[in-house]
């Protein structure tokens, strides 16, 4: 970084020349520009320390200023609060219809999402042990979910919306879909993990077909697994948030926004949009923690 | 032969399967029928034929879907409203300019996190978490926002398309363009290579095998993009118009040629995808 000092001023030129030209041409514009280069600065100060500080602080700074540079914007040129309503005015609607939003994060989040994961993630493994056994059957299974897992799924949420009615019950069957193959493919690739060593080793203690299973190769394949529901994760609360879309009773986070929509009550979507990134990174940070205390032993987890 | 073989044993099984499900579960209306008619439920072989040539089956049988995706695709011009080539490319459209802004921008920032530190620590963590945030959600909203404000058609949907095909790439080329390891780095200091050269001659020929992997990952996400952002414009035009429509009124025949065409444009794109990989890498050197 000795020759980039020329490039420094270059960009400081570019710089000055955006703040000059934004108070010129309108001052709020100025403002918001002035917030967000300083706050640049200090970004670009803070990240150049090193230390633990400044891993969690930079992004942190990132994200407040985001949140302040947006509530500027709607302030200060008036932004209408049916295209775009201000954080303050979003936390305010957090803060006012908790329980509603608790209802639809129970129907959508845990009778939704979660019960598809557990029993998708769980016919998967089911699967994969069971066509263990069969070279032929991995060797076309393998393909066929890859390519499976490619597809747009959520697109059945319609006909599994007519199999099992408007209630969560369908969602759970338009989630069981979609992370089943994911799943499957990594629980496959992880169960061939092991090396024929292992495996001779457990067959001179003559290990049983099963206790080889349990005691070496399921440990093995843990860390494929846990990839797998990590993707899992993510697709369960998309899945079951797209099939309220195609009807639903009238609780849910895909019904909140839908109905949301009709009433132009943005806040109230933007609401439901915080609950479900929460929740969706609470799902993921708690599997990922599951991960780490399960598979310790593995080298991209004992680095840390 | 040995890698085709299993593929096709399982996609038969799954056929059979089909057939199986869909006798079991158009039975009823049949039974239904019959008894409504104040005659017999109909022997073991009529009751086959009977569940598979419903006009509106619980479960289509596979031919009968086969037939609706050729009546939808052969059938008529390609410019009718009932034609899946017209609905199919306007979602297909949308995908496409979406995915190719989503994969340059995500590109370039990821070319930015690489060559600045603030960058880096600020814009990639947000860039990892919101993958495991159900940004699809915002869809139907963003739709009807940029409708009121008279921006309709292919460019909402593309955006909707470009924004969650651009993470995947945004997270896939930063861990690409940091493949090369120090030796290697430290080689090209040894020619007193500036930053371009070495994001030319070095960084991108490096990233290229991550680049396709998640480009994969963002088509796939780009094509789900752009049907869901047909859902709330009130099943105009667009495969996800032909799902929401069929789900209205109960075709369900309908519903799942869209889901074929659907299926088929997304295997076309990831098939595209790695051809294109297939012939990059193997000129580049890098064919494993």
């Amino acid at each position: 970084m000795k020759n980039a000092s020329a490039f420094d001023w270059t960009l400081t030129g570019i710089v000055i020349a955006a703040l000059v030209a934004g108070w010129i041409y309108d001052p709020r514009l100025g403002t918001v520009l002035s917030i967000w280069l300083g706050a640049w600065a200090v970004n670009a100060m803070i990240a150049r320390g090193r230390g633990p500080l400044p891993r969690w602080l930079v992004p942190a700074l990132f994200g407040v200023t985001l949140l302040v540079l947006w509530e500027l914007v709607v302030r200060l040129f008036a932004v209408s609060p049916v295209i775009l309503p201000a954080p303050s005015a979003i936390a305010a609607r957090i803060a006012g219809s908790g329980p509603t939003l608790w209802a639809d994060f129970v129907q959508t989040g845990l009778k939704g999402a979660l019960t598809g994961w557990l029993i998708g993630c769980a016919a998967a493994v089911a699967a994969a042990i069971a066509v263990d056994r069969s070279p032929f059957l991995q060797r076309g299974l393998l393909p066929v979910g890859n390519f499976v897992a490619a597809l747009p799924i959520v697109g059945i949420a319609p006909i599994m919306v007519m199999w099992f009615g408007f209630d969560w019950q369908s969602k759970a069957a338009v989630v069981v879909v979609m992370v089943f193959f994911p799943v499957l493919v990594n629980m496959v690739a992880g169960l061939k993990a092991t090396d024929a060593m292992q495996r001779d080793q457990m067959a001179t203690w003559h290990a049983s077909y099963w206790q080889t299973l349990w005691k070496l190769r399921f440990p093995a394949a843990l860390p494929f697994l846990f990839n797998g529901l990590k993707i899992a994760t993510t697709l369960a609360l998309i899945g079951a948030i797209v099939a309220e879309f195609f009807g639903s009773p009238i609780v849910g986070m895909g019904f909140r926004i839908n109905a949301s929509i009709g009433q132009l009550a943005l806040d109230m979507i933007w609401a439901e949009i915080a609950v479900a990134a929460v929740a969706g990174s609470a799902f993921y940070g708690l599997v990922a923690q599951i991960e780490k205390r399960v598979t310790f032993w593995h080298p991209s987890q004992r680095r840390q | 032969m040995n890698r085709v073989l299993p593929i096709l044993t399982v996609v038969a099984a799954i056929v059979v399967l089909w057939y199986g499900a869909a006798v079991a579960m158009n039975r009823a209306w049949v039974l239904d029928q019959a008894a409504r008619a104040g005659t017999e439920p109909p022997a073991f072989g009529q009751m086959v034929v009977a569940t598979m040539t419903q006009e509106r089956p619980v479960l289509p049988a596979p031919h009968q879907v086969v037939a609706e995706l050729w009546k939808g695709v052969a059938g008529q011009a390609i410019t009718s409203k009932r034609s899946l080539v017209y609905h199919g490319w306007i979602t297909l459209s949308a995908t496409l300019l979406g995915f190719a802004i989503g994969t340059a921008a995500g590109i370039a920032l990821a070319v930015g996190i690489v060559h600045n530190r603030a960058m880096d620590m600020s814009v990639l963590p947000w860039a990892i978490a919101s993958q495991t945030i159900p940004i699809l959600a915002i869809a139907p909203m963003f739709i009807v926002v940029m409708n009121s404000m008279g921006v309709q058609g292919l460019v909402p949907k593309a955006i909707i398309s470009a924004y969650l095909s651009f993470f995947p790439v945004v997270v896939g080329m930063v861990k690409g363009l940091r493949a090369p390891d120090a030796m290697q780095l430290d080689l090209l200091r040894t020619y007193n290579a500036g930053g371009a050269a070495v994001l030319g001659k070095l960084r991108l020929p490096a990233s290229m095998p991550y680049l396709f992997a998640s480009l994969k990952v963002g088509a796939a996400a780009a094509l789900v993009g752009a049907i869901v952002g047909e859902l709330p414009t009130g099943a105009v035009a667009g495969l996800g118009a032909r799902l929401l429509s069929g789900s209205y009124y109960g075709q369900t025949i309908q519903i799942w040629a869209a889901l074929f065409a659907a299926a088929i444009v997304a295997a076309g794109l990831v098939a595209v995808i790695g051809l294109v990989e297939r012939v990059t890498l193997r000129r580049m050197g890098m064919a494993r």
